[in-house]
């Protein structure tokens, strides 16, 4: 069934398939949306799921993980601020390998109050143990929420996972959406350690260093294991359904010179930048990197990248950069642009591409440098 | 009278202090609430009192989260009870610092959206598990390792704030007191809704006194009437039997204060002070008893 | 690809106008996206949207710089925005007044949708309802088979004085 469709409605449909059991959430722009849509599936009697109306993002946070080691698939959606207040409760739900599964519509961060897009936010729970994608149209929004399930809820992961979708373009932008019948995609959630009366352990106790140090191994053993676990997914969603994804999506990238990399909106859009740069003779291709944890292993060998970040790290760079050039061994053209809903066009990206420096970092819009 | 079950859910192996009255009430806790019950623990004395992984000195689950969301992570548990269709009873035993505290708004949410738990405060009076700092329900004079000279503010009321929420059921307890903790217990599992019980728990090392001296520490909070039992059940409340004869000739408040070392500053204001505030709560009790009140 | 940009005031219409429109055009066999420029703005301040209409999936997510089209909720608005801003040579523009209006070297398009609203007792909270009208009047400009639009409409709004409005305003707009 196709029908038009904003990111955030592509969220609340997606989890109305996955039929979670409990969903805790607190509203906050951009986000609000879905929470209010997700609400009202539960009284149209659409959902049948216990919905938390919680106080604060971190009781949110703490009520999907109470849930969800009891066994629950359990859903919640946020943004910037509220993502920040949940931060303590992120590492708590990867530590305690409970796969939560939570929509953040990217925003920027206070001081001063900015509800527009950036990826601060995200980038900021980069060490927590969740699972992050990047979607880019409200197609992929709601797609990769239906994988989120699938992929967070396996065996081999059972890890948080976390759709990142970009505020206002995406959450509110319409477009073309096609609803799919997902049948026995999403199989039934059960938690091997989920809590039992009759087996009664203790989750979370006093752990000396050598055990501690070895639940953290197994994080990163199924951080990795979820490698193969998403791309078995994303497959499997190709082949029922017709979508193909992958960890990052090329487009004329074959005999590119210069690869445009970025992620979200921009990912997308700099695929116009491309077609616009091919007809003035520049061999230009675009490289969307969708999933930032686990981050993909690129071969960006022999040619020139220009990475546009909408996310910076004081004192280091700008994070999307400074990871590929640890894990591609790639010296990129930084570009530092569309922070807090900075307006960042297919020609803005194209001049990136003409003027790009390999190595040198470039604030755009700022006239000074930085 | 009332028969405790002979069924032991805390072991003999606990890493509690020696005299500590908050494993003690727990022992009663669990007796009376049985084995379909989750327990959630926040940061707390209780975090430790458990035993080290992989071992446990509870035999019933144990769910350990962070300090500020106890009252959350049991709303979420809960809820999913609830959508199962399972009696569970879901209960957080945390201290006063997980709940007056760093645990208030929690609290107060899963209060507000009339969740259905219980939430046990054992409260010793201040941040026991890292080494006695004040908290926000440290009593006036007290000397904490941030209060050296006495605490100069007076001890936060928690039962007031919970009051606000018209829960269905709250209690006070005592650790000296376990038979009246067992009923209370019990009372409050069989009540749909959010339930509260505010238990004092006497620490010998943060109180400062010697360690057989638990029980009588807590008799003597109860026989000055500085810790004074009742229970609020649908909002009608009623003095429970200790602190009958409290309430009508309570002794000196000194006696309860000069066994305790953690009082040895207090100045003479101060202990006018907590008499003045504890006869104001007597005659706010006697009032509301003697309804109509004016 | 044709571009469309919307002015109002917030509580106008403007985004429900826009979603519309999008939707009309999907019915149509296009591709379309409506973008909302959301601000901090409350109730009564200037606003844009943009509707992006095109034969083939749209990748572009920044604001319109050129749009085909510009589309006038409230007339007042031009004491305080620039609406040819941008506005491609010859562009068109369709602005909501009960008389004619000269804007030098674009044509304009005028239709009352306050009077047809008020017509239909198409109030909401005191405001009459701009945005299924305009729909209408869009219609006649070719940009969405009339179809479509009462289609989109009736998929939002189960009040069938929605779909009248449209009608008139689609007989009314003056090409």
């Amino acid at each position: 069934m196709h029908l038009i469709a904003t990111g955030n409605k592509g969220v609340a449909e997606a989890v109305l398939q996955a039929q979670p059991d409990v969903v805790a959430a607190y509203p906050i722009t951009p986000q609000t949306e879905i929470v209010e849509q997700i609400a009202a599936f539960i009284s149209e009697k659409r959902l049948d799921c216990q919905y938390i109306p919680v106080e604060s993002e971190h009781s949110a946070m703490a009520a999907c993980i109470g849930a969800s080691a009891t066994g629950a698939r359990t859903f919640t959606a946020t943004s910037s601020h509220g993502l920040l207040y949940m931060h303590e409760m992120l590492h708590w739900a990867a530590g305690a390998r409970v796969p939560v599964v939570m929509a953040n519509v990217n925003r920027a961060l206070g001081p001063g109050w900015n509800v527009w897009a950036e990826h601060t936010d995200a980038f900021s729970q980069r060490d927590t143990g969740w699972l992050q994608v990047f979607a880019s149209t409200v197609q992929e929004v709601y797609d990769t929420m239906l994988m989120a399930f699938r992929i967070a809820e396996d065996e081999k992961v059972l890890l948080p996972m976390m759709v990142n979708l970009d505020g206002f373009s995406l959450s509110h932008t319409m477009q073309p959406m096609e609803k799919i019948e997902t049948g026995t995609f999403i199989p039934p959630f059960s938690l091997p350690h989920a809590i039992d009366t009759l087996h009664p352990v203790a989750y979370g106790p006093l752990t000396g260093p050598d055990e501690y140090f070895r639940f953290r191994a197994d994080m990163e053993r199924s951080m990795r294991s979820s490698r193969l676990v998403i791309r078995d997914t994303e497959a499997e969603f190709a082949r029922l359904f017709g979508r193909t994804y992958r960890e990052t999506e090329e487009y004329q990238v074959e005999d590119a010179d210069v690869l445009l990399v970025a992620m979200g909106t921009f990912g997308k859009e700099a695929e116009v930048a491309v077609d616009k740069l091919r007809k003035e003779g520049i061999k230009a291709g675009s490289l969307r990197v969708r999933w930032f944890r686990p981050f993909p292993r690129l071969d960006l060998a022999g040619r020139d990248i220009v990475v546009i970040d909408r996310g910076y790290s004081f004192g280091f760079g700008g994070v999307l950069s400074m990871s590929i050039r640890a894990t591609s061994r790639a010296e990129p053209y930084s570009v530092i642009a569309g922070l807090g809903g900075q307006e960042v066009t297919y020609h803005d990206m194209a001049d990136f591409v003409r003027d790009r420096k390999p190595g040198k970092e470039y604030w755009f819009g700022v006239k000074d440098d930085v | 009278m009332t028969e405790i079950p002979k069924e032991e859910f805390i072991l003999k192996c606990t890493s509690a202090c020696a005299g500590c009255s908050s494993s003690l009430s727990l022992r009663y806790v669990l007796k009376a609430a049985g084995p379909e019950t989750v327990l959630v623990i926040p940061a707390c004395c209780t975090s430790v009192i458990q035993g080290v992984y992989p071992r446990t000195a509870l035999r019933v689950p144990v769910y350990n989260i962070a300090f500020a969301a106890a009252a959350a992570c049991a709303s979420g548990m809960s809820a999913s009870y609830q959508k199962k269709g399972m009696k569970m009873n879901v209960i957080v035993y945390a201290g006063d610092g997980g709940t007056v505290d760093i645990g208030l708004q929690a609290l107060s949410g899963a209060f507000e959206r009339e969740t259905h738990f219980l939430h046990i405060c054992y409260d010793n009076e201040a941040y026991g598990n890292t080494g006695m700092q004040r908290s926000g329900s440290t009593p006036l004079g007290a000397i904490t390792s941030t209060t050296p000279s006495g605490k100069i503010h007076p001890k936060k009321d928690i039962d007031q704030i919970v009051e606000a929420h018209r829960p269905p059921y709250m209690a006070t307890a005592c650790s000296a007191y376990p038979l009246d903790l067992f009923q209370k217990v019990k009372t409050a599992l069989s009540i749909e809704g959010s339930k509260f019980i505010h238990l004092l728990s006497p620490c010998p090392p943060g109180w400062r006194y010697p360690t057989e001296k638990s029980i009588e520490v807590g008799k003597l909070a109860v026989k000055t009437g500085a810790w004074i039992l009742w229970e609020r059940e649908h909002g009608s409340l009623r003095i429970s039997g200790p602190s009958r004869a409290a309430m009508k000739t309570p002794l000196p408040l000194e006696e309860y204060l000069k066994i305790q070392g953690r009082f040895q500053a207090i100045t003479l204001e101060q202990v006018q002070e907590l008499q003045h505030s504890i006869t104001r709560t007597m005659e706010r009790i006697r009032c509301e008893l003697e309804k109509p009140c004016t | 690809m044709y571009e469309i940009r919307i002015h109002s005031r917030g509580g106008q219409g403007g985004v429900t106008a826009a979603r519309l429109l999008a939707d009309a055009a999907f019915r149509g066999g296009k591709y379309a996206t409506a973008s909302p420029f959301y601000g901090a703005e409350r109730r009564g301040a200037p606003v844009v949207d943009f509707v992006r209409i095109n034969d083939r999936p749209i990748r572009i997510y920044s604001q319109i710089e050129h749009p085909d089209l510009v589309v006038v909720l409230d007339p007042s608005i031009m004491d305080a925005v620039d609406i040819l801003q941008g506005l491609k040579k010859g562009g068109s523009i369709v602005i909501n007044s009960p008389k004619p209006l000269e804007i030098p070297r674009h044509p304009v398009f005028h239709v009352d949708l306050t009077g047809i609203a008020i017509a239909q007792n198409l109030v909401v909270a005191g405001s009459p309802v701009l945005d299924t009208p305009l729909l209408g009047a869009l219609a006649k400009m070719g940009f969405v088979s009339l179809d479509a639009a009462l289609a989109a409409i009736r998929d939002m709004f189960s009040d069938e004085r929605n779909i009248k409005a449209a009608e008139i305003a689609f007989r009314e707009l003056n090409l």
